[in-house]
């Protein structure tokens, strides 16, 4: 084997392309920490914390259906479904547990018909997820009939109102999803795969990847998730709400590109999208403790995000 | 007449890529109002100079006169706008575009800024007219034949003035009529004064419509007969393929026991009728052809890429149902592709990755979980072993040179046992060394008992390094010949197109 030697520049190269988005998160909540009045409180980081959970545990199967080289744009719909649906069902038999299961395999059986179109019938992952988008917003506003669904069972609340260790549940469950999640995408053949399909899809499949099976997952687990993050966010909330998470979708995809994960796939990593989650957050956080009106939030968070591609893009030159 | 100055001349050309000489030294003209034939083998360097001729590539040294004048184009649309054009097998039109838009894409005639529809369909139909097309200029490109598209390209070529005139194998995938009415434009361009080089395979096409013609070999120049009269088949074919082998092929005999691949009645797309072979444990068996002649669908038919419209393959006695890559790799049927970057690396992903990619039958961690530990150490073993020249098992396999690119794909294939190794061009593209080390790694695994299938087009390669070769043309096997009866002679008359025979 014959070693090259590895130039100075590469190797700053190397280091900006493994911690590089850490850094910025490092940097950013230091000035906040440091400029930002109320920022470093223990009440204010645990909103913050929250305020990222239903992102983070989205973003988790989001980077495995862009690692893929696909996206999905129905997650907001299946996110407010999911909580929906849940609340509903609760209600209607008085079972936490049926209500829970009820939503997670509505979920789930939604991103399976995603995953079936996109793969097995070649449709573009953008439009196919883009009209399941709709139905499934409009599934959430038929079931509630266009209103809130105040869950009356209050084992179920312990979801989202309670906290372990002084942190509450959904960022622990947020937590365990980035540890399960990262551990799919390093440790397991699922992993690999995804990342080859990726890669390179026709090089994929000929070296024997199973190439629609693996896409199928994945899209069934990001239906999966997502209604699991309804769930959380309708225990929070107390009740179903067919209207919440609108949007939430091009949120996830951009903390995902923030933390470098490539749209055209085969690129993704756990501890970046981590830091993309966390870095939206925080800067939102931030803003909305320096009393920035929100029409100027929307301008700061899309800056940050071409600012952020642009950066990967001079990178990648470079 | 005197002979006038070429309008187009080649001095001392040479094209060196990291490892590989494409050109070495090439020196040939092309008169005026001439057809002019270029020929040789795949490999002999005959694109690398149409690629040079079009402002693709830049000599490593000599240069390339044109009207007298020594030009060096940086880029194809310098070469047009000096009047050379290149006109590919691969056409570069846009389909969704009328044909007078891809007339005359980036030059579209203007009045006042604004798009002047009527001047635009009037020149188009002019230039139509001059190869004789009498198609709407207002047609989708897409809804042409090829035929047809060719002669847009024709006329794309004339309408920015074109004086000579490169043509890569142009009648490939053209009927018999289509390829008439080709060659009467090409001589009206001849008579109207353009030089033509004209790339071909088919004898018949160099004596029916060729006034002079060059071959190379091995990026050589071997020989320019100005004048075809005289000049036999024999001795064209000859000064093609005549050469002494080398040992860079590591050929030696080795024992073969039977039962390895046996494919019978196997047929699908691409092929004309169905095909049936065997090869031994232990065999090499080479598939030569020409571009086109159904080598590579064979191959992928073979493999599950393409599903067989009917057939049976056996491996070791057991039959097998090809409907996937996968399954075929289960069953010990591996394939290596052709086109490298396109279905062979991932090249955003790691060497390591790369090559750990099938090794999954045998080495897994609870079924699902990777074995990290293992899957360093196969790296690391695999990259030694086939000597990749690669920074560390990190860098991304985009990043290394064809022919590392190409052993690592390999090593894919060698982490785990291999009953039967399909490859398409293994070497294509990768330097003399790397093709040395190549051959080498495909005789050990042959002497280690497994079936290797190698499709090739370069003729030196497959007698060089297979036991037995078949050869291919116009989608059926045309010949079977054992290592002592398989002469470039021989081959290359089983591989010519019918009527083409020598």
């Amino acid at each position: 084997m014959i070693f090259r030697s590895v130039s100075s520049s590469s190797r700053l190269v190397r280091i900006w392309d493994s911690a590089g988005m850490l850094l910025v998160l490092a940097g950013l909540f230091l000035v906040c920490s440091l400029f930002v009045d109320n920022f470093l409180t223990v009440t204010n980081l645990r909103g913050l914390a929250l305020a990222v959970a239903t992102i983070g545990m989205v973003a988790c199967t989001m980077m495995f259906c862009l690692a893929a080289g696909d996206f999905d744009l129905s997650v907001g719909s299946i996110v407010a479904f999911g909580g929906v649906l849940g609340a509903t069902v609760m209600n209607a038999t008085g079972s936490v547990t049926l209500g829970v299961a009820a939503a997670l395999v509505s979920g789930a059986l939604i991103g399976f018909f995603n995953g079936v179109v996109v793969a097995r019938l070649g449709v573009n992952a953008l439009i196919t997820t883009l009209a399941s988008m709709q139905v499934v917003r409009g599934l959430g506003f038929i079931v509630s009939d266009g209103r809130a669904v105040g869950v009356r069972t209050d084992a179920f609340f312990a979801l989202g109102n309670t906290a372990w260790l002084g942190v509450p549940v959904p960022v622990w469950l947020t937590a365990a999803c980035f540890v399960i999640f990262g551990g799919l995408l390093n440790q397991t053949v699922f992993g690999r795969d995804t990342l080859a399909i990726g890669g390179n899809k026709e090089a994929a499949h000929l070296a024997g990847v199973p190439v629609i099976r693996v896409k199928i997952t994945l899209f069934t687990l990001q239906g999966l998730v997502a209604a699991f993050a309804g769930l959380v966010l309708a225990a929070r909330m107390t009740s179903g709400q067919p209207n919440t998470s609108q949007g939430l979708e091009l949120e996830v995809i951009s903390a995902c590109v923030l933390g470098g994960v490539s749209l055209s796939g085969g690129v993704a990593r756990i501890g970046a999208v981590i830091a993309g989650v966390l870095i939206m957050g925080l800067v939102q956080n931030a803003m909305n403790l320096m009393n920035i009106a929100p029409f100027y939030q929307y301008v700061a968070r899309g800056c940050i995000l071409l600012g952020a591609v642009l950066l990967d893009r001079l990178k990648q030159r470079g | 007449m005197t002979r006038a100055d070429p309008a187009l001349s080649f001095e001392a050309l040479t094209m060196e890529f990291p490892g590989v000489r494409a050109l070495d030294q090439v020196s040939f003209g092309v008169r005026g109002g001439s057809i002019h034939a270029l020929m040789g083998e795949n490999g002999a360097g005959k694109s690398t100079l149409l690629k040079i001729l079009s402002g693709a590539y830049h000599p490593t040294a000599g240069s390339l006169r044109h009207g007298g004048v020594s030009k060096r184009f940086t880029s194809t649309a310098e070469a047009l706008r000096a009047g050379v054009a290149v006109i590919y097998q691969e056409l570069h039109l846009v389909p969704e575009m009328t044909v007078a838009e891809n007339l005359f894409l980036g030059r579209f005639p203007r009045h006042l800024g604004f798009l002047d529809r009527g001047t635009l369909r009037k020149e188009a139909e002019l230039l139509l007219r001059r190869v004789g097309q009498d198609i709407s200029p207002d047609t989708r490109v897409g809804r042409l034949s090829l035929a047809q598209r060719q002669m847009v390209e024709i006329a794309k070529a004339l309408g920015r003035g074109a004086r000579t005139m490169a043509f890569d194998e142009p009648t490939s995938s053209l009927s018999a009529r289509e390829t008439g009415r080709l060659f009467e434009i090409i001589r009206e361009l001849r008579d109207q004064g353009t030089a033509i080089l004209y790339v071909t395979h088919r004898m018949e096409e160099v004596y029916d419509l060729c006034d002079a013609a060059t071959v190379l070999r091995d990026g050589k120049h071997v020989v320019t007969h100005e004048v075809l009269t005289g000049v036999t088949r024999d001795a064209l074919v000859k000064s093609m393929v005549g050469r002494e082998l080398t040992n860079v092929y590591h050929y030696r005999p080795r024992p073969h026991a039977p039962g390895g691949l046996e494919v019978r009645g196997l047929f699908g797309p691409g092929l004309r009728v169905p095909v049936t072979f065997a090869v031994a444990r232990g065999e090499i068996v080479g598939f030569f052809g020409l571009v086109g002649a159904g080598r590579t669908e064979l191959l992928r038919l073979l493999c599950g890429v393409v599903p067989p419209v009917s057939g049976e393959v056996r491996i070791h006695g057991t039959t097998l149902v090809v409907d996937s890559p996968r399954a075929a790799i289960c069953a010990g049927l591996v394939f290596c592709p052709e086109d490298r970057k396109k279905e062979g690396i991932i090249g955003v992903r790691s060497v390591a990755e790369n090559i750990n990619l099938s090794a999954r039958r045998e080495h897994l961690r609870a079924g699902a979980f990777i074995d990290s530990g293992w899957e360093t150490r196969n790296a690391a073993t695999q990259i030694e072993r086939l000597g990749v020249r690669t920074a560390s098992a990190d860098t991304l396999i985009g990043l290394l040179s064809g022919g590392n690119q190409q052993k690592a794909i390999l090593a894919r294939w060698l982490s785990e046992p291999v009953r039967v190794l399909v490859l398409d061009e293994p070497t294509r593209g990768i330097d003399v060394g790397a093709k040395s080390e190549i051959y080498g790694l495909i005789h050990d695994l042959a002497a280690a008992g497994t079936s290797v299938v190698m499709v090739s087009s370069e003729l030196p390669e497959v007698l060089g390094i297979a036991d037995r070769v078949y050869v291919m043309r116009e989608g059926l096997v045309s010949a079977e010949l054992s290592r002592p009866k398989a002469t470039p002679e021989a081959v290359m008359r089983a591989a010519l197109p019918a009527g083409a025979a020598v």
